[in-house]
């Protein structure tokens, strides 16, 4: 494949894995955290990780949208399926998620539910369009990526008054998750926060551009490169950090360029301020609270706010306490450190945050790289 | 034998415009109208037109293999085939998988009341079609009608029965560590070909669905190779489950290289698009072969003959895995495992 290959390329990636080897210095640390799942997802997939020296660790961050949404959210989504009159649009890997109860979109469709799979917000409202008898709920997930077209669909029914589109907002914004995990509790218990640079988001970053992450890469002195999902582009920026680590230096560095520049999408950034707002507080699965973490519907488009037009209510909903998602999404534990990882905590039923979706550390960690570590497995 | 003397059903079945009733599946006059002037035409064979219940067949000597499958693709007609000639493929293979040669099928329709005749009769030609080139007779059938809503249009299920060759033993509990793996084709055709014209997936490829019988195939492999271990078609969960199921039943583990499988280019960018990973999509002309390290080269040589092999390779070899791992050397020169399917394959978002 054109354009593709290309960025998989197993002669270039002996290479740069030669010279990432020849760089790491002894004796430094080199925890570097991967924020986006799509991230995680290519570093399994592609065994990126094997090309890596013992030095360089990769942290899975919490930059998977499906697994970050909290249960409470995902049981909205439910009761509004439930009512007859409501069409509720999801995205693909949202529909095995369980919610209470371990019910998931798929099981309530496989009950009578009116749920459809959609590709794109677009989709649902064209829906709306042909089906002006019933109530076209949008389930919109995502971060900075998704918010864009969300926000696009949200104005162009408010601009052609479709009466039956409405979007349950559950978009969230990825500094504010970053600076969390840098301020967490548990990172200042350790004294030090176990991660030593950032490779950032792609696709989140071709919207809000580079200068977005420069606060924090001055303020709590963290590199960050952003990176491709490639595995070339993540084995690049592995290197560019790596580098940024030996020179002491803590800079913002682009090595996604074919797509991301410094101002990001101004158009885009343009319209999601139009019709959204911050939130004063979301819940995150597996990190809690964050407060300015989430954008909400203007007042000017309530109309299309489910919230707003139907009878709902939020429920926080625990995970089990033996769950270790949170450490996990900070980085102070690994996937095989959680009591429940591989025993009652699988792709098939998952617990917690990080199994639920095939972006998560966990469920990436079970799929792809579980051969690793025989020995935990066997006691499984 | 003389065919039967036609009854008389006064107007015949209207081909073009008619649709299937409640009454087609009563078991009165409809439904022996539906089958003289629909079925019979297309399917016709000694065994069908004695009009029993049941066939009675005269079996070669040998082992006899049997295998049932129920087919509710959707959609019906997809680039590459339809419901009807790939009910008779599905069946066809799981009987030829043992080795066998598949001589005998019965089929069974559950339709949906409100079916158009004309499809019915496009899929009861395309099941006939397919048997006559896989050298089958379809000897007994059944047609059940629903009331509308209670069937995706129409359901098929057909069995199957062949005869083994005496020398060969195949079966997935018969694979070594040393043994090599092959495939006899590209991968995941048949998946991507059905879900390109999915609701809401509409994207427009060239890619055809790879379904086809296999039988043939099977036969140059065992005579070619009478040890051969395995055989098996990966269908619904792709090269990936049935890899880990005879992982599993043989108590071995596996090890594949990136490099070595053959995914048509199409396949692979539709693959991309839609967040999906080939390993896991559906095929319906393919089939995996095990064989002890010996017969590699003459059992590829004997699939690349042939027309339904040209593109087969060798993917990998079975190790020693007490965790019945199956691995994978990716092409950028790492490793994963290559697990069961878990659920369903759900496009990813980002």
């Amino acid at each position: 494949m054109k354009y593709i290959d290309e960025f998989r390329d197993g002669k270039t990636a002996s290479r740069l894995a030669r010279r990432i080897r020849e760089a790491v210095q002894p004796g430094q640390r080199y925890h570097l955290m991967e924020f986006c799942g799509g991230h995680t997802h290519a570093i399994y997939r592609y065994g990126v990780q094997d090309l890596l020296p013992d030095e360089v660790r990769m942290i899975h961050g919490p930059g998977c949208p499906v697994c970050v949404l909290p249960i409470g959210r995902l049981d909205m989504a439910l009761a509004l399926a439930a009512r007859p009159d409501v069409i509720l649009c999801s995205y693909g890997d949202m529909l095995r998620v369980p919610g209470s109860g371990g019910k998931s979109l798929l099981k309530a469709r496989g009950q009578g539910s009116d749920i459809r799979m959609v590709y794109s917000a677009a989709d649902a409202l064209e829906l709306a369009r042909q089906q002006p008898d019933r109530e076209v709920v949008f389930f919109a997930i995502g971060f900075e990526t998704t918010t864009p077209p969300t926000a696009v669909a949200i104005r162009t029914a408010f601009a052609e008054g479709l009466a039956n589109f409405s979007v349950l907002c559950n978009h969230v914004l990825t500094p504010a998750a970053v600076v969390n995990i840098l301020d967490s509790p548990e990172a200042r218990e350790v004294g030090n926060v176990p991660i030593d640079g950032f490779l950032g988001p792609a696709h989140v970053s071709i919207v809000i551009g580079t200068e977005a992450y420069e606060r924090f890469a001055q303020g709590y002195h963290k590199p960050v490169v952003i990176s491709g999902f490639e595995p070339l582009d993540v084995m690049q920026s592995i290197l560019m950090l790596v580098e940024q680590i030996n020179d002491g230096r803590a800079e913002v560095e682009n090595q996604y360029i074919r797509a991301v520049t410094r101002r990001g999408n101004v158009k885009a950034q343009q319209i999601v301020a139009e019709v959204f707002e911050t939130r004063s507080e979301f819940e995150w699965r597996g990190l809690g609270v964050v407060p300015d973490s989430a954008l909400q519907i203007r007042e000017k488009f309530a109309a299309f706010d489910a919230e707003r037009r139907f009878p709902l209510l939020y429920v926080s909903v625990a995970d089990n306490r033996a769950c270790a998602c949170g450490s996990i999404l900070r980085g102070v534990a690994e996937p095989t450190d959680c009591k429940l990882f591989a025993r009652t905590c699988t792709p098939e039923s998952p617990m917690g945050s990080c199994m639920v979706s095939s972006e998560g550390a966990c469920a990436a960690y079970y799929q792809y790289g579980r051969f690793r570590n025989l020995a935990t497995l066997a006691k499984a | 034998m003389s065919a039967p003397a036609r009854r008389s059903f006064g107007h015949p079945i209207d081909l073009k415009r008619g649709v299937v009733e409640l009454a087609h599946g009563s078991g009165g006059r409809a439904m022996a109208q539906l089958i003289e002037e629909l079925f019979s035409p297309a399917l016709s064979n000694a065994w069908l037109d004695q009009g029993n219940d049941q066939a009675c067949i005269d079996l070669p000597s040998g082992r006899v293999a049997v295998s049932t499958d129920s087919f509710v693709v959707s959609p019906l007609f997809f680039p590459g085939g339809d419901i009807g000639s790939l009910a008779v493929h599905g069946t066809v293979n799981d009987v030829a998988m043992s080795g066998a040669r598949p001589l005998h099928l019965t089929a069974g329709f559950i339709i949906e009341a409100g079916f158009p005749l004309c499809d019915l009769k496009r899929i009861v030609e395309s099941m006939a079609r397919a048997a006559g080139a896989a050298a089958v007779t379809i000897v007994t059938g059944d047609t059940k009608v629903v009331e509308r809503g209670q069937a995706d249009g129409l359901f098929i299920n057909t069995t199957g029965l062949g005869i083994i060759p005496a020398n060969v033993t195949l079966s997935g509990d018969r694979a070594r560590p040393g043994d090599r793996i092959l495939v006899s084709g590209t991968l995941g055709d048949h998946g991507v070909a059905v879900m390109s014209l999915r609701g809401g997936l509409a994207f427009h490829t060239s890619i055809q669905s790879d379904s086809a019988p296999l039988h043939d195939l099977v036969r140059v492999m065992v005579e070619a190779v009478p040890g051969l271990r395995c055989l098996r078609d990966p269908t619904r969960g792709g090269l990936a489950t049935t890899l880990n199921e005879i992982a599993r039943q043989s108590g071995v583990g596996m090890c594949i290289r990136e490099t070595e499988l053959p995914i048509a280019a199409e396949v692979a960018a539709a693959c991309e698009l839609l967040g999906l990973d080939p390993l896991y999509v559906a095929n319906e002309g393919k089939l995996v072969a095990i064989c002890a390290a010996e017969d590699a080269a003459r059992l590829l040589g004997v699939m690349r003959a042939h027309p339904l092999g040209r593109r087969a390779a060798l993917i990998g070899e079975v190790e020693d895995d007490a965790h019945h791992f199956v691995r994978m050397q990716t092409a950028f020169g790492g490793n994963r495992v290559v697990d069961w399917l878990s659920g369903e394959q759900l496009p990813r978002i980002c």
